[in-house]
């Protein structure tokens, strides 16, 4: 096969499986590393360049990166790379001064962001420094969007979002609290702004219009809406028994705040079995963990009423054929079952709306009613009109959002200086050696066989005192110490440089993952069962050499299972191996080339 | 070297011997020689050799004299029974386990000044008696422990890393060899493992003395232009002239060679070696012939490689010759090993 063309900006990317992962394409080996070394407020800064959020996200991420980590090939159990941003995020000091300066003399752009959530926070964390006057419009009297709203306080205090929400609205961000958007038409009019980035997010829960939804009205809520009331300290009670619809991450939060509303009975009904559940897993752990039960195959038949009082619901009980590929292939309803309920929550999904976003604007619409917009730019059919987070392409999670922001960004830079906003700088890679001297790198190489530690919790006790009392601990110092030697930094790559090799297979003897193998050149699918071991996992690539100049063989290494120990290049007599760090340059609105007109 | 050890994880897909093992469990300690040493590559030839074979780790005996070759039995299956002897006293060791255990495998590890200076005495006794070994000559024509002397191997005409010429002939391991009647007599390179590790596996499983040779370039003090062992020469020079399959008892011989060209070689367990000549006019079974052919060959600066001479059948077979126990000595009674003092009164009448 050719020989791997290591200069495209996504080989060396890829290898660095979490940070291809993260939406965000945050550095996770770099700040790990940082904060092995006790640099706190540097990982914290490698994190808020790439996610802006990382007290928030290092709690409530959905953390894409943790089922892509290469720990969890290698061993069972991948590197705790969420917690550890938390670590960072509560170890760090003062940053304010390490963020960019805020130009005073704006470059005459204003910029205009509706909803105060993670993607126009994100927005105007990026456009700030570089003069732009932004504007923030948010319906609630605080910012954060569904980070505040939508994620209890026991899983995200509130002092951490006023932190990282202080620090980008402290940029001179005009933060119109309470002020609610009515009218596209109105701000495109009246509003004299250059362009105008939507991050409204998805506000609307799904209903469920079953019989008796109407005369129970007063016991059954909207699982989001619900938990905005809590967040606003509207509702503050919940009764005996509550039955939560659906099985997915707001479900989870609702099922953990009726136990702490005073329900003694909380029971999650799942349609589905459990290898269909939407939550994460750690979500239904920590559910769990707090005697929230789950039952699956109950299908929601009726609500039922007594005395113009809602007393539980009927449901189906269900029975799924699955074949082998874990599809299921037919289902059928096995009987009814009654299940009391002093209150019933759903939360079986959430929808973004807009009613207010006039439709003869020249913003398109597709026939879901949702606005059509450009997957790179995100930009909408009319021109200057942005959209971002859950607003764009319906529920995903922050760490999205946060990426849709700084996208958006560069697009609304690109948009007032009368640029292409489909022209984007496109990503790079640099490399820079980690060598010291003989067998001495700039990274601890050596493997560490512990185990993925477990954040502490407070005790189910303690927890349930008050709703705000935040469940996770996070780590201990010795906890954290030992938990950053897992990472296997991925980043620093191997690189392999064919002139140099004297085919010695002194590489090959060492490799502790047997990745390497010498062999005759062949097709991808052919080397991929010639090496010393089978490389079976199709997803990482091969990292194939030009041919060597005594034999023309050719050196393959298999990606997969690679552990970056680096013996391969402290065995090499001719440093035609060395171990080399990446920089992904993802780029953000600060690094499109500057022109003459801001 | 390397600074740390080799971690103890291991790609999931590694394959699995009849013992269920992995070949890292064939690993043994950190090696602590030069980074690109031979000798490292032919520790990882016996490590894939043994698991290939499915050796249980303790059946394997592993002896060796002084010098960097010598060291490297502490870094290949630190599940079998080593001893580092006195300097080119390696083959007395074996040859006294040997006449003890007859149940063990016995691979001996030495260089070419433990094998052809200090030691050629015992090397060419071990031969003559034919003591039932593998025995390994790391080859890289220097002292590389003094730091790169002229070894007895060095061949006429090569440059020592300052530039020094040497004039005195080599010693060639395997001529000698040829000459003194050993019956399993190769060679080869330890940047082929693909030659290698049939290698060792057949003379693992060879009854009587089994020689290889291993040209296993010294990377600090032999590896520069006008050496005759560095990696660079080695490869220019290197002719395999013969095959060797390794094939284990049970196994069908699944390759299809052409008519003439395979020779099989049956060893005592049933596995066969299958020999294929890579040159029409080469026989490696006919003795003489063979050492001529590689001698006419060392004459024009080529590495003849590969088994180059294979008798299967012994006439001379070790434990037959000096009649030893076939259970090992560990294993008899103890009246059967100490005669009591009775019968040591009569025996020391005898010499009054």
């Amino acid at each position: 096969m050719a020989a791997t063309d290591s200069s495209h900006p996504d080989y060396f990317h890829k290898v660095v499986d979490c940070q291809w992962a993260c939406p965000a394409h945050t550095d996770v080996p770099e700040y790990i590393r940082l904060i092995a070394q006790g640099r706190f407020t540097d990982a914290y800064m490698v994190n808020r360049r790439s996610n802006v959020f990382p007290g928030v996200l290092g709690r409530v991420c959905d953390r894409p990166c943790e089922p892509a980590c290469r720990r969890g090939r290698v061993e069972q159990k991948p590197v705790a790379i969420c917690r550890l941003k938390r670590v960072a995020a509560d170890h760090k000091d003062e940053f304010r001064d390490l963020l960019p300066p805020i130009p005073t003399q704006k470059n005459g752009k204003r910029i205009a962001c509706i909803g105060a959530g993670c993607a126009s926070l994100t927005v105007a964390n990026d456009l700030m420094p570089l003069g732009y006057e932004v504007t923030i419009f948010e319906q609630f009297a605080t910012a954060g969007g569904l980070m505040r709203t939508n994620i209890p306080s026991f899983r995200l205090p509130a002092d951490v979002l006023d932190e990282e929400i202080g620090a980008i609205v402290d940029m001179g961000v005009d933060l119109r609290l309470g002020h609610r958007i009515e009218s596209m038409r109105k701000l495109l009019d009246e509003g004299g702004f250059d362009a105008i980035f939507v991050g409204s997010g998805a506000p609307k829960g799904k209903e469920l219009s079953l019989p008796g939804r109407q005369e129970g009205a007063a016991n059954i809520h909207i699982g989001i809406s619900w938990l905005e009331s809590i967040a606003f300290d509207h509702v503050k009670s919940v009764g005996q028994n509550v039955l939560i619809i659906g099985v997915g991450n707001t479900a989870m939060d609702c099922c953990r705040s009726s136990l702490r509303l005073g329900a003694k009975s909380v029971k999650v009904m799942a349609r589905k079995p459990r290898q269909f559940f939407k939550a994460s897993e750690w979500e239904l752990e920590d559910a769990e963990a707090e005697s929230v039960e789950i039952i699956i195959n109950r299908s929601p038949k009726s609500f039922v009423i007594e005395g113009g009082r809602l007393k539980g619901m009927i449901f189906e009980v269900m029975e799924y054929d699955i074949d082998a590929r874990g599809r299921i292939t037919a289902e059928r309803i096995a009987g009814e079952e009654f299940h009391a309920a002093d209150d019933v929550i759903l939360a079986i999904g959430q929808e973004n709306a807009f009613p207010w976003i006039e439709r003869d604007l020249g913003i398109e619409f597709d026939k879901w009613d949702v606005p059509k917009v450009d997957a790179t730019t995100f930009e909408s059919t009319r021109a200057g009109v942005f959209f971002g987070g859950d607003a764009a392409f319906g529920p995903k999670n922050i760490i999205w959002s946060v990426e849709h922001g700084h996208q958006a960004a560069i697009s609304i830079h690109r948009h007032c200086q009368g640029k292409s906003v489909a022209d984007r700088m496109a990503p790079g890679v640099n490399l820079q050696s980690r060598k010291m001297g003989m067998h001495e790198w700039s990274y601890a190489n050596d493997y560490s066989a512990a185990e993925r530690r477990l954040v502490p919790h407070v005790s189910l006790k303690e927890r349930f005192k008050k709703i705000n009392i935040e469940v996770e601990l996070g780590f201990t110092a010795e906890q954290a110490a030992e938990e950053v030697q897992r990472c296997l930094n991925c980043d620093v790559q191997t690189i392999f440089e064919a002139k140099l090799c004297i085919e010695c297979d002194a590489c090959i003897d060492i490799c502790p993952v047997d990745c390497l193998t010498m062999t005759p050149d062949g097709s991808e699918d052919d080397l991929r069962t010639r090496l010393k071991a089978p490389a079976k996992n199709v997803t990482q690539a091969l990292y194939v050499s030009t041919p060597l100049k005594f034999t023309g063989r050719v050196m393959v290494k298999d990606e997969d299972v690679c552990v970056h120990c680096g013996l391969c290049a402290e065995r090499c007599p001719t440093a035609a191996w060395d171990m080399q760090k990446s920089w992904v340059k993802w780029p953000h609105a600060v690094d499109q080339p500057a022109t003459a007109t801001l | 070297m390397t600074f740390i050890p080799k971690p103890k994880i291991a790609h999931p897909s590694l394959p699995r011997n009849e013992l269920g093992l992995t070949r890292r469990e064939y690993e043994g300690a950190l090696s602590t020689l030069c980074a690109g040493c031979g000798h490292d590559s032919i520790t990882a030839a016996i490590i894939e050799a043994c698991w290939g074979i499915s050796m249980r780790p303790e059946n394997l005996v592993k002896l060796s004299g002084i010098g960097c070759s010598s060291k490297t039995t502490a870094y290949f299956v630190s599940g079998g029974h080593g001893f580092n002897s006195v300097h080119g006293r390696m083959p007395s060791i074996a040859m006294g386990a040997n006449a003890a255990n007859r149940d063990l495998y016995y691979i001996g590890i030495s260089g070419d000044g433990d094998s052809l200076s200090i030691g050629l005495g015992q090397f060419c006794h071990a031969i003559r008696r034919n003591v039932n070994m593998l025995y390994i000559i790391e080859n890289n024509g220097v002292y590389g422990l003094t730091k790169g002397q002229f070894s007895a191997s060095a061949d006429i005409g090569t440059k020592a890393k300052k530039g020094e010429v040497n004039q005195q002939p080599p010693i060639d391991p395997v001529l000698l060899a040829m000459n003194l009647g050993a019956g399993f007599v190769a060679r080869s390179f330890s940047g082929d493992k693909a030659q290698l590790v049939p290698l060792i596996q057949a003379g693992l499983k060879y009854p009587g003395f089994a020689l290889i040779d291993v040209l296993s370039p010294c990377v600090t003090f032999n590896d520069h232009d006008g050496s005759t062992k560095s990696y660079a020469f080695t490869r220019e020079h290197y002719e395999p002239v013969v095959e060797a399959d390794f094939v284990p008892f049970k196994k069908e011989i699944a390759t299809d060679y052409a008519a003439g060209e395979a020779v099989p070689v049956m060893l005592h367990d049933g596995s066969r070696v299958v020999l294929r000549k890579l040159a029409e006019d080469y026989d490696p079974t006919d003795e003489l012939h063979a050492h001529d052919y590689v001698q006419q060959h060392i004459a024009k600066g080529e590495y003849l490689t590969g088994l180059l001479h294979c008798r299967p059948t012994q006439d001379t077979e070790f434990h037959a010759l000096n009649r030893t126990p076939e259970l090992p000595l560990n294993q008899l009674p103890f009246e059967r090993l100490n005669p009591g003092s009775k019968q040591l009164g009569k025996l020391m009448a005898r010499y009054r």
